[in-house]
């Protein structure tokens, strides 16, 4: 059985916006995150903008958990934390927060056809547009720690580290949704993954300390 | 995606809509179930496919699965076709007549639609189709409820003689919740019994069938007043009630928690009656539907004028929180309260492209050389992306197989300035199946003066990669007879010597054989044969790679379109006539290339090369 959450007050609700292109695995991300809400009892929603089916596009989803979630799309400037799997993507949809909301931001820069053929340019460092926009931005190279660890898939699993500890749940109850999967089917993926999930968790907290210091 | 399958009756789930609605027809005892693609309605056949006991199929278009399933009803088993909301277009004709003859087994008919527009050509209203067929339309508001007025659904179809349409949008299909599944309820089936006046509808026996669809409907409206689908949510707020159905609900809770809400579920016929008794009970009633002001306008007409609804809400769009805050609290002459902190950044867009190496850049590469000379029709898919940058050739987009026939009516429309532009048509494999056949045969019958490209690509591509007639595979992956396009087009009369198979990665071949029909003036095919790259029948080659003291920034790579070649480094070098050059230096993002080598095609001073050395 679940364990009853703490949940004295329904109009609580935690609010994630996941963002990010079609392909780098946002719908796979807010999955965990909604079965890791599930598994704590809460009720929850998750809600799927891809666009097109194909690859390439920007690509949302609105995961919203708590006593009783009405509506299944987070209202803009409500948004508790945005992940971002893009740095761009994350600039995009940055107004989405709360105020005192966090943006977990992977540095990675994908330029859009558009943008590589020149008729868009990309932004310089939309990192510090964010934070010019007064938005708290923890971010860092996802990318890079998991090429570190030998497997680009492993973002998922670094960024979903990245933000366990500013879940209203332990961050032991999301590694385990996600080393979970892995137990079943692949449980030579289960170490690498609880070794990424551990290297998110601590890339935010330095990320926290250069913002709080910046 | 299987755990809804396995789940056993009771158990708690996190389901998507299309997931419960393919659970419900399951768990209705469906015997026949039968789709076209289309977002966002995509996933309920391939959900319901997984299911034991029942058959399930991909079908060449919505006309053809809806009429399959109405060969079920008839023969006495449960049926269910789903598409989305432009599919019902399709399908209609059968629709129309079938509401008249009714059902033997339940019939279902899931209607998906776009609400936002996220990935369609319109966003029309699919409740329309209740009144334009005068058959029952449900609602459902979650995936909760989506599996339970399926199943809801089945019975009402039996107990009044009448397909019933589900009416679910993109907030529905696409958003997962929490679901408690049931049991599989087993139903015979009756067989096929011989009864011309209700199956064969001649004038005479359709005009006999007319009045009982009329009376049909009167029972129908009575049900929907007395319907438990239809209920009133008090609240202590009672300047303003609410009346809505669908996702709308979900929304207008989250808005408004302290205000009454009649929620409908059964919403067509209109329970008119019980919504002028709720009315009573509020100072003001406020209609939130999507997207239509279709029970706004019953009700006006019903004697109730002042309810409000697209006087302060939009007709299009979904009616999201964000909308619907700051609409009624105008109504109340109120300030809303403040929506979002930060300024919204707009770094650049970022649309859907072509993945690396996609076939169809081979192609859209060529037309885009040709630019000048043609005027092309396109169809829907992933290559209607042949309108965008970097090829701008693809000039038109209306239905499904729609090119065929729009070729054929500009080659008899030119003008002065058009007369001796070449008219091509661009359709997929899955289109053409699904409704350009028919637009050719048109193109041969008339002699019209039209080059035909059928970009073959093996697959469904813009709705996941779905199998298709000719794929050879059918909707459980199983093998299936595969559709020989070459073969199929030759029988339709286009000559054989003006049917060219061509492989799209070859650049000069793809061009040279556009260039050689379109100076023919008669109806030619060409058909390109790689497959999708998201397909299992792909083969990857080795990755390529820019050398860059090679390159010498003529940026030629970047009008193939591939999102694998990235600009590194951008100058402008002025020449010694005075002319300005922009130059811009190529990369190639090896861990996407597949090899397809369209690029080194496009390179004049060959600066792309193999990224390991060939060995000899």
């Amino acid at each position: 059985m679940t364990e009853e959450p703490e949940m004295s007050n329904p109009a609580i609700i935690t609010n994630i916006l996941v963002c990010g292109i079609g392909g780098q695995g946002v719908m796979t991300a807010a999955e965990i995150l909604a079965q890791a809400a599930i598994a704590k009892g809460y009720d929850v929603k998750k809600s799927e903008v891809a666009g097109m089916a194909q690859r390439g596009g920007v690509v949302t989803s609105h995961v919203r958990f708590g006593r009783k979630v009405w509506s299944p799309v987070i209202t803009p400037g409500t948004a508790d934390i945005l992940v971002a799997f893009e740095v761009a993507e994350g600039a995009r949809w940055a107004d989405m927060l709360r105020p005192g909301g966090i943006a977990m931001v992977n540095t990675i820069r994908l330029a859009p056809p558009v943008v590589s053929s020149g008729l868009y340019k990309y932004p310089d460092d939309p990192v510090a547009q964010m934070r010019a926009a007064g938005v708290t931005v923890y971010d860092f190279d996802a990318g890079a720690i998991a090429r570190d660890l030998g497997d680009l898939k492993l973002v998922n699993t670094v960024m979903l580290g990245a933000i366990a500890d500013y879940l209203p749940f332990p961050a032991a109850d999301l590694e385990e949704q996600i080393v979970g999967r892995f137990r079943a089917r692949k449980p030579q993926m289960v170490e690498v993954n609880q070794t990424a999930f551990d290297r998110g968790r601590a890339a935010a907290a330095d990320a926290a300390r250069v913002d709080a210091a910046g | 995606m299987s755990a809804a399958v396995q789940a056993k009756s009771e158990t708690r789930l996190l389901l998507s809509g299309n997931e419960a609605i393919a659970r419900g027809v399951w768990e209705s005892g469906c015997k026949v179930a039968a789709a076209y693609p289309g977002t966002p309605s995509t996933e309920i056949l391939e959900n319901v496919a997984l299911y034991p006991d029942l058959y399930a199929e991909w079908s060449v278009n919505e006309k053809v699965s809806l009429e399959v399933a109405i060969g079920a009803s008839m023969s006495g088993a449960r049926a269910f076709c789903a598409m989305k909301h432009v599919g019902m277009n399709v399908a209609s004709d059968a629709f129309m007549t079938q509401t008249l003859a009714g059902v033997v087994g339940g019939l279902v008919i899931a209607v998906a639609d776009d609400v936002g527009l996220s990935s369609s050509q319109n966003e029309q209203d699919s409740r329309f189709w209740g009144r334009f067929a005068h058959v029952p339309v449900l609602e459902p508001a979650d995936s909760q409820e989506a599996l339970e007025m399926v199943k809801l659904a089945f019975d009402l179809s039996e107990d009044f003689n009448t397909p019933v349409l589900v009416r679910l949008t993109t907030r529905v299909c696409h958003v997962k919740a929490m679901v408690t599944v049931g049991d599989r309820s087993a139903r015979a089936v009756s067989g096929f019994k011989l009864d011309a006046r209700r199956w064969v509808m001649t004038p005479a026996n359709a005009k006999g069938m007319l009045p009982r669809q009329i009376e049909r409907e009167g029972r129908l409206r009575q049900a929907a007043e007395a319907s438990a689908l239809n209920v009133v949510e008090p609240g202590t707020d009672t300047r303003i009630g609410f009346l809505t159905a669908g996702p709308a609900y979900m929304h207008v809770r989250e808005s408004f928690p302290d205000s009454p809400v009649m929620k409908l579920g059964f919403t067509y016929p209109l329970p008119v009656e019980a919504i002028r008794a709720f009315r009573a009970t509020v100072d003001r009633l406020v209609v939130v539907e999507e997207t239509e002001p279709l029970m706004e306008g019953e009700l006006k007409a019903a004697g109730m004028a002042d309810v409000v609804g697209k006087d302060i809400l939009p007709r299009l769009g979904e009616l999201t929180p964000n909308v619907l805050i700051p609409a009624v609290y105008g109504l109340r002459g109120e300030t809303p309260p403040a929506a979002g902190t930060y300024p919204k950044i707009d770094p650049f867009p970022r649309p859907p492209t072509m993945c690396a190496a996609c076939p169809h850049m081979g192609v859209y590469y060529s037309l885009s050389r040709l630019r000048k000379k043609v005027q092309i029709s396109g169809d829907i898919g992933c290559y209607t992306l042949g309108a965008g940058a970097p090829w701008n050739a693809l000039d038109t987009t209306i239905s499904m197989g729609a090119s065929m026939g729009i070729a054929l009516g500009m080659d008899k429309a030119r003008s002065e300035e058009t007369k001796d532009k070449a008219v091509i048509a661009v359709i997929g494999d899955s289109t053409f199946l699904h409704m350009g056949m028919q637009g050719l045969l048109d193109i041969v019958y008339n002699r019209g003066n039209v080059t035909a490209l059928i970009l073959d690509n093996r697959s469904t591509g813009m709705t996941g990669g779905q199998d298709h007639a000719g794929t050879g595979r059918d909707l459980h992956g199983g093998e299936a007879p595969r559709v020989d396009f070459a073969k199929l087009v030759e029988a339709l009369g286009v000559k054989p010597e003006r049917i060219r198979k061509v492989d799209p990665y070859m650049l000069p071949v793809v061009f040279k054989a556009i260039k050689d029909e379109i100076a023919v003036h008669e109806p030619s095919v060409i058909i390109t044969d790689r497959p999708c790259v998201l397909s299992e029948f792909y083969d990857r080659f080795k990755p390529y790679k820019v050398v860059d003291e090679d390159c010498t920034g003529c940026g030629n790579c970047l009008n193939v379109g591939c999102p694998a070649i990235f600009v590194t480094r951008s100058e402008t070098k002025t020449r010694a006539d005075g002319k300005v050059n922009d130059l811009k230096f190529t990369t190639i993002d090896t861990a996407m290339c597949t090899g397809c080598h369209m690029c080194v095609d496009s390179c004049g001073p060959k600066a792309i090369i193999p990224l390991a050395p060939v060995s000899a």
